[in-house]
């Protein structure tokens, strides 16, 4: 397994990387020992079938199982070499950094299309109107909405169509301008058009952040990744450049998910 | 075949079961339609001696309560009403969403089922029983530790406050308001509460993912998507409030003239109707006591109109979510 | 740095409600405690054996008691229950049952009117209705005033108690050939059974702690009395009278008279959680 390390990351730098991670449940694994590093301004994707652990690996990569008890994490996750697991980390710190789209769009259905995109700069305190209408721009336009919804900012969020809710959410993450985006399945309860919109999207936004997307969508992963890694059964089996995953897998298992074995 | 055609039940046999069900069923429902429309009708023709002799809006801005010169005006005690509910509101919905918020998102699961069981029973428990204890115990604590030394206080540096204030007497306003906001907690508390927990996880995670801290995820995400729950247990606090009679009349005192002071008596349109209704022997007097009740069935038909309406606003404002 | 500000704000918010739990749940602990030292010393055998009389009594030291009350209490708390549960109940199944019926949608909206009404309306209406015209209060007039509290709450128990029954019940009677109201009275009724008498538990309850209504009805009796043309005694009611009358050893008695309410109240509220428990660990069983 560790010499496929090395083809997973080829550009220089490493933004975030994991060593030995593993998540558990009790007695129960649902991650164990993954060594990944996942590259600036790339988009590795995470594959494997139902219940092998990308999504929980996933959001270990942001802390989101810091608000689980019953879930113990042990390895090191590294952002820019630094720990987001070290005892004097604040998670609150580590998630502007770290954000993440989750499957289903949850746009603040009270709260209207500016005031979703503005919300997490204003939990930091920043309120002059200039500054966060700037942000607003910038970041309707990165998830290519602006032009959608410029002319009724303040519409309730609830108030759009699937696929926009769903960039609206990513505009929301792309607003405190973190460095990584982690994406847990965006496209799957959204209509083709706009997972085509949205796979478009991830292709410009990772020249500004770099993208960690799980998918149960092999095709998908192709089109839209430039690094992909393999899980099953809580471990990562193997990771390469994506085109070569998926013509000249190295692991039997790999080989066995890719011809369609199992799901 | 011919089995199955035969064994058909005669017409005359299904029919009258369903028909003689069903026409009882509506006989009988049309009992609780026939009790809200005749506590309209009735309310409004009992009082309609009084409406005639003093016109129906005189009778609601009259100030004048005076059963011996036979002049009754309504108005003290709509204001007394008003100010009492009110103040009960502003006074139990802080503390109200603050237990629901900490049963919901802090408290572990027993402590949380406690408390729960408290406010419950703190519910179900007869208001009487509740004026009892206020009337004994609490109100003559209430004068001791608070009346007694802000009026002194008063008294000796801020005599301007005084005449709002008044001397502190044993029925008392504030008191009431008081108690009234004990009894109407936990109707807040149990609405707010199904509805902060009826926030879907995703809405919080999406908060957490934006680098929130605790608290900054209860008032971004779970608070506005919960405010229809909450705001239906506000306004039903609030009903709850505009007729609670038993332990009002027992604190209030019955102050039939404006202007109310805070530590001394006054007068809500329950508590007039328990005070003078069973020594009203003037028929003008009783009369006027069902043109009071009258009004507070109005006043409990319109705070239900403006929650109908409060919640229609909300939900509409919010639009779908996929 | 601000985040310290944010972690400041988070840790007096949670002071703060921790404070406002203690507020609001504090005073009954408070309220059953000196309800129970208060009363305590009233509950005698005489309290059961004996009903109030004159005030003469108590001053000069003559046992008395509530007995009066007591019965009364359940005498027309139970007479209500009896008129208010065919009312409710058919109320209920109307707007769950058969609700294209034009009388449903009226049904639902004057039930949960009638739900926020204060029960010293009701109490004025039976007044105008049976005291005005029978020349006196009577206990029948104050068990009315009570069935007029309970019916809306039955109806709104009974209407969600049977909405929640799964639809299959209804679609497999049916689907047997059975008639609609067999359907209805054999297999969904005994379904929501649970929540039904639930149900009727609270309006029982909220209807034998109410005072308003029957002050204005039954008016209340000294003297024990199964008269139910004439007035009749109730504990709530009989509380009140006590608690503003000038005489200490009838202070004592409504204490006393408390227990038995806090009681009661207690008692049903328990059975209650134990039904909706019984009903929820039911609901998950059929889940699985």
């Amino acid at each position: 397994m560790g010499n496929n390390q090395e083809q997973c990351c080829a550009v220089p730098t490493i933004r975030m990387e994991t060593k030995k991670l593993s998540v558990n449940y009790g007695a129960n694994f649902g991650v164990k020992d993954v060594d990944l590093k996942m590259c600036t301004n790339q988009v590795t994707a995470l594959i494997g079938p139902s219940g092998c652990g990308k999504t929980t690996f996933l959001r270990a990569l942001n802390r989101m199982h810091d608000l689980n008890p019953a879930i113990k994490i042990t390895g090191t996750a590294l952002l820019d070499g630094e720990n987001i697991y070290d005892t004097g980390t604040d998670p609150v710190v580590v998630r502007r950094k770290i954000g993440m789209v989750f499957q289903k769009p949850t746009p603040f259905p009270t709260k209207s299309i500016y005031d979703n995109v503005v919300a997490g700069l204003r939990l930091v305190g920043i309120r002059k109107k200039a500054v966060l209408d700037e942000a607003a721009e910038r970041a309707l336009s990165g998830a290519a909405l602006w032009e959608e919804v410029k002319d009724r900012l303040k519409a309730p969020g609830g108030s759009l169509s699937g696929g926009q809710q769903q960039r609206l959410s990513i505009a929301r993450a792309l607003a405190i301008e973190p460095e990584v985006l982690l994406m847990d399945e965006p496209t799957s309860s959204l209509d083709p058009n706009s997972t085509t919109r949205v796979e478009e999207l991830i292709q410009q936004l990772k020249n500004t952040v770099s993208i960690v997307i799980v998918t149960h969508n092999m095709q998908q992963a192709q089109r839209v990744s430039d690094y992909t890694a393999f899980f099953y059964v809580g471990e990562m089996v193997e990771c390469a450049p994506t085109s070569e995953l998926f013509k000249t897998p190295k692991h039997e298992r790999t080989k066995e998910y890719l011809g369609g074995c199992f799901s | 075949m011919t089995a199955i055609h035969n064994a058909k039940l005669p017409a005359y046999c299904r029919a009258p079961g369903d028909k003689v069900f069903k026409g009882l069923v509506i006989a009988f429902s049309s009992g609780i339609i026939l009790l809200a429309v005749s506590m309209a009708v009735i309310l409004w023709l009992e009082a309609l001696p009084t409406f005639r002799k003093f016109g129906f809006l005189h009778f609601i801005q009259s100030t004048t309560w005076d059963p011996v010169r036979a002049v009754h005006g309504a108005f003290p005690f709509i204001i007394g009403t008003l100010i009492t509910s009110f103040g009960a509101l502003l006074l139990a919905v802080v503390p109200a969403l603050g237990l629901a918020v900490f049963t919901v998102e802090y408290a572990p699961k027993p402590l949380a089922l406690i408390i729960n069981y408290t406010v419950d029973l703190l519910a179900s428990i007869p208001s009487v029983v509740i004026g009892l204890w206020a009337v004994f115990t609490f109100a003559p604590w209430m004068r001791e530790v608070f009346y007694l030394p802000i009026y002194d206080y008063a008294a000796a540096n801020l005599p301007w406050l005084l005449p709002i204030i008044g001397a502190p007497s044993n029925y008392n306003l504030v008191t009431a308001t008081v108690i009234l906001a004990l009894m109407i907690v936990p109707y807040t508390v149990a609405l707010a509460r199904d509805a902060i927990r009826l926030v879907p996880a995703d809405q919080r995670e999406a908060a957490w993912a934006l680098g929130a801290t605790r608290v900054e995820v209860i008032f971004m995400a779970v608070l506005p998507y919960a405010r229809t729950g909450i705001t239906a247990g506000i306004l039903l606090s609030l009903a709850r409030a505009l007729g609670e009679t038993m332990a009002v009349a027992m604190l209030i005192g019955n102050a039939n003239r404006l202007p109310f002071t805070l530590f001394g008596p006054a007068a809500t349109m329950p508590s007039l109707i328990i005070n003078e209704f069973r020594e009203a022997v003037e028929p003008l007097h009783y009369t006027s006591i069902m043109g009071i009740g009258f009004l507070l069935f109005l006043l409990t038909i319109c705070i239900n109109l403006l929650a109908a309406w409060i919640q229609q606003r909300l939900m509409g404002k919010q639009g779908r979510i996929q | 740095m601000i985040l310290k500000l944010r972690y400041a704000r988070d840790s007096v918010f949670r002071i703060m409600i921790a404070l406002m739990t203690i507020l609001v749940v504090l005073p009954l602990f408070i309220i059953i405690l000196y309800v129970l030292i208060n009363g305590g010393s009233a509950i005698r055998p005489d309290f059961f054996l004996r009903d109030l009389g004159s005030p003469i009594r108590a001053m000069t030291g003559q046992p008395s008691g509530l007995i009066h009350s007591i019965l009364g209490t359940i005498i027309i708390d139970l007479c209500a229950l009896f008129i208010a549960v065919p009312f409710g109940l058919s109320a209920g199944i109307l707007m769950s049952e058969y609700p294209d019926n034009p009388l449903a949608p009226p049904a639902k909206l004057l039930t949960s009117t009638l739900n926020g009404m204060p029960a010293v309306l009701m109490g004025l209406l039976a007044y105008a209705l049976i005291v005005k015209n029978s020349g006196g209060f009577s206990a029948i007039a104050g068990s009315m005033a009570l069935a007029f509290v309970m019916i809306p709450i039955i109806a709104r128990a009974a209407e969600s108690s049977l909405r929640i029954t799964p639809w299959s019940l209804r679609e497999n009677g049916l689907a047997l050939g059975l008639p609609r109201w067999i359907v209805i009275t054999q297999i969904v009724i005994p379904a929501a059974r649970p929540g039904l008498i639930t149900g009727i538990l609270i309006a029982f309850a909220r209807g034998a702690g109410e005072a308003a209504p029957l002050l204005l009805t039954s008016f209340g009796n000294n003297y024990l009395s199964f008269n139910m043309s004439k007035p009749m005694d109730t504990l709530p009611q009989r509380l009140y009278s006590l608690a503003i009358s000038p005489y200490k050893q009838w202070h004592v008695m409504g204490w006393g008279g408390a227990i038995l309410l806090l009681f009661f109240v207690i008692i049903v509220f328990y059975v209650g959680r134990k039904m909706t428990a019984g009903m929820e660990a039911r609901a998950e069983q059929k889940i699985h």
